[in-house]
């Protein structure tokens, strides 16, 4: 159910990070488009997920060396706007939960604080509007006592109930995108199902766009429209959820063989197949490239 | 819960009186193995030795160690630290004369190292590497190199001999001495109090000198202090949440950076003040200013046992109180240590 108007479109973008040995080329010519659904980026470690989703809200250390040829939000070249039309960006058009609330709360706020400074930053609002708008949104992620959890400080709540606030927090300013960088990967297997349905609902409700960076592929081909399979900085294929077995690429194929199977001991244990073939040459590079 | 809600109280203060017990343990066993001997410092050595041995029971050094051990305790708990043999007044009369010059210099020179430190600090976290970081680093080095007596002889030389801008040493001129009843101690406060205005301008204008020198000290340690917490603080994944809300920079450094970065600072500053209250004894002498540290360094040179202690006393007692005292604000600024 992909969308007809492209959300998001991104092309040629590659980022190199310079190190005493050698830049190290974490994206390489990386380039997709998405309407406002739901897409998921699987690969393993280091296969430059994360980079990806914050070189396109302009994140990164200054020091990464960016290129693209377009990245175009909402028919807006991203690559020319100002720090301060990006800011505007932030937030309030694409946001960004992380992996664990443990550290990406600020320790020393309350969530209530943290929540609505998410939402006076981009709206017009009262101390007392923003307070409620908070409330609302913490009812919003399902817990159950709004009020309470307000003037709770960060390590005060469970896991759970952080990345839910954490859900919270991005999703007030209204954004019509969202990064999720594995936001249930520090959550107990419960839990996650629980964390999962709430954004689900939340993105189905608001008909935003979603990108789902997970290293769990049965999760992600359930969970998403599309599924970008990334490998040494750059894209092996881009598949439908539901073709995503029915896969021919060898390291799609690959990956699928590790996932364990109920039925069955196998008698070894399949290793992952890579091949630097695959790889385009990184023309923005030098040196070896990808830091695989 | 009201069980647990007392319990920290309790344990810090078993905690500090037994610091202090051990303190006061030392300062005894001190004052009876060094090798002075407080009857002859009373009675002169050409005492007789009837006189003598009639002094040293009247001193009470006759009884057995533990029992002026707990004379000493309980003398010292309530104040008496015995008579300067130098000024011949109470030793605790001395200190409390002598204390708010040292503590009135320490204030100012923390409240200027404070306000140009953590501000310098954050700058050279914020622009790492660019000039200014290094002219920030270079101003901190000489700040732990350069030895204070030095710079502040040259400072004397340069303000009050040469240019003629501040005055010499001293807390006051001598003619301006003794006109404004004490109140605070402060002679700063205290001429105020006193609607001496002009006591006043010069009070402030011979703390500068010394309190701007402390204050140097107090910035080089501070901004080095605050730049590595800061830059410790800017690589947590909180501020990349705040930047992912569209959170102005300034306002991610000092709204949520900063923030964290006060807990540390906070028992830095505290123990840096602190020693500062000891009475910074090599700035007190260049710059003549009746202080605690100048006194120590007095009773020292001559020998008074009594007074010697009792600063020291003093002294640990104030640390054992800045220690308490910034414990106090870290629960107040960290809600996990509540
Ligand atoms: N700030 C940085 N400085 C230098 N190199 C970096 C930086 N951030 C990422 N990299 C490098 O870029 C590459 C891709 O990193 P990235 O975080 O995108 O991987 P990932 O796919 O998200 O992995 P994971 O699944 O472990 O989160 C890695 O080789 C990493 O070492
Ligand atoms: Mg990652």
């Amino acid at each position: 159910m992909a969308g007809n108007t492209p959300l998001l479109t991104v092309n040629d973008l590659s980022v190199v990070f310079p190190s005493p040995k050698g830049d190290v080329c974490a994206v390489n010519n990386l380039g997709f488009s998405m309407g406002r659904e739901k897409i998921g980026i699987v690969g393993e470690s280091g296969s430059g997920k994360s980079v990806t989703g914050r070189a396109v809200l302009g994140l990164l250390p200054p020091y990464a060396r960016v290129t693209a040829s377009d990245i175009t939000f909402k028919g807006r070249n991203l690559l020319t706007c100002s720090e301060k039309q990006m800011r505007q960006i932030r937030g309030r058009q694409i946001s960004m939960v992380m992996q664990d609330p443990k550290y990406s709360l600020n320790p020393v706020r309350t969530v209530g604080n943290q929540i609505s400074e998410a939402y006076t930053i981009h709206h017009k609002a009262g101390k007392k509007q923003a307070r409620q708008k908070t409330l609302d949104m913490l009812k919003a992620v399902r817990i159950r006592n709004p009020a309470q959890v307000y003037g709770l400080y960060p390590h005060e709540v469970s896991g759970g109930m952080g990345q839910r606030i954490m859900i919270a927090m991005m999703l007030i300013p209204e954004p019509s995108l969202l990064i999720a960088d594995e936001p249930t990967s520090a959550l107990d297997v419960t839990v996650q199902l629980q964390v999962l349905a709430i954004l689900d609902d939340l993105v189905q409700e608001r008909g935003m766009g979603l990108i789902f960076i997970s290293h769990d592929l049965a999760l992600v081909s359930s969970f998403c429209d599309r599924v970008i399979i990334m490998y040494g900085g750059q894209i092996m294929e881009v598949v439908d959820a539901v073709n995503l077995h029915k896969s021919n690429h060898p390291y799609t194929k690959g990956l699928l063989g590790c996932l364990p199977k109920i039925d069955g001991n196998p008698d070894h244990l399949p290793t992952l197949v890579r091949d630097e073939a695959w790889l385009k040459p990184p023309p923005k590079c030098f040196g070896r490239g990808t830091a695989l | 819960m009201t069980k647990q809600a007392l319990k920290q109280p309790v344990r810090i203060l078993v905690m500090l009186s037994t610091t202090f017990l051990g303190l006061l343990l030392i300062t005894f066993l001190i004052g009876r193995v060094v090798p002075i001997d407080p009857v002859l410092a009373v009675v002169g050595d050409k005492a007789l030795p009837q006189v003598y041995e009639k002094a040293r029971i009247a001193m009470g050094l006759d009884l057995p160690l533990w029992k002026q051990f707990f004379i000493y305790i309980s003398n010292v708990l309530t104040g008496d630290f015995g008579t300067s043999v130098l000024t011949a007044n109470p030793v605790i009369d001395d200190i409390l004369r002598v204390f708010p010059a040292t503590f009135e210099l320490a204030i100012t020179a923390t409240v200027i190292g404070v306000l140009a430190g953590i501000p310098l600090g954050i700058f050279s976290a914020v622009k790492r590497d660019s000039f200014l970081d290094h002219v920030t680093r270079v101003i901190g080095l000489f700040g732990y190199s350069l030895p204070i007596f030095w710079l502040g002889l040259m400072g004397l030389m340069f303000f009050y001999a040469r240019l003629d801008l501040l005055p010499g040493p001293g807390r006051v001129d001598v003619f301006y001495e003794g006109i404004v009843t004490p109140v605070t101690g402060f002679l700063t406060l205290d001429s105020m109090i006193a609607g001496e205005w002009e006591i006043f301008r010069n009070a402030v204008y011979h703390l500068i000198l010394p309190a701007s020198l402390l204050g140097y000290y107090s910035m080089a340690y501070l901004s080095r202090m605050t730049r590595s917490f800061m830059i410790e603080q800017l690589g947590q994944e909180y501020i990349l949440t705040a930047r992912v809300k569209g959170v102005k920079e300034w306002k991610v450094i000092w709204g949520h950076a900063l923030g964290n970065c006060a807990i540390p600072l906070i028992t830095v500053i505290a123990l840096g003040f602190g020693t500062l209250l000891e009475g910074s004894v090599l700035t007190e002498t260049v710059f003549a200013w009746p202080g605690l540290g100048l006194y120590l360094t007095n009773s020292l040179l001559n020998a008074d046992m009594n007074a010697v202690l009792g600063c020291t006393i003093v002294v640990g007692a104030i640390f054992l109180g800045v220690n308490l005292f910034s414990d106090f604000l870290y629960k107040i600024m960290d809600p996990r240590a509540r």
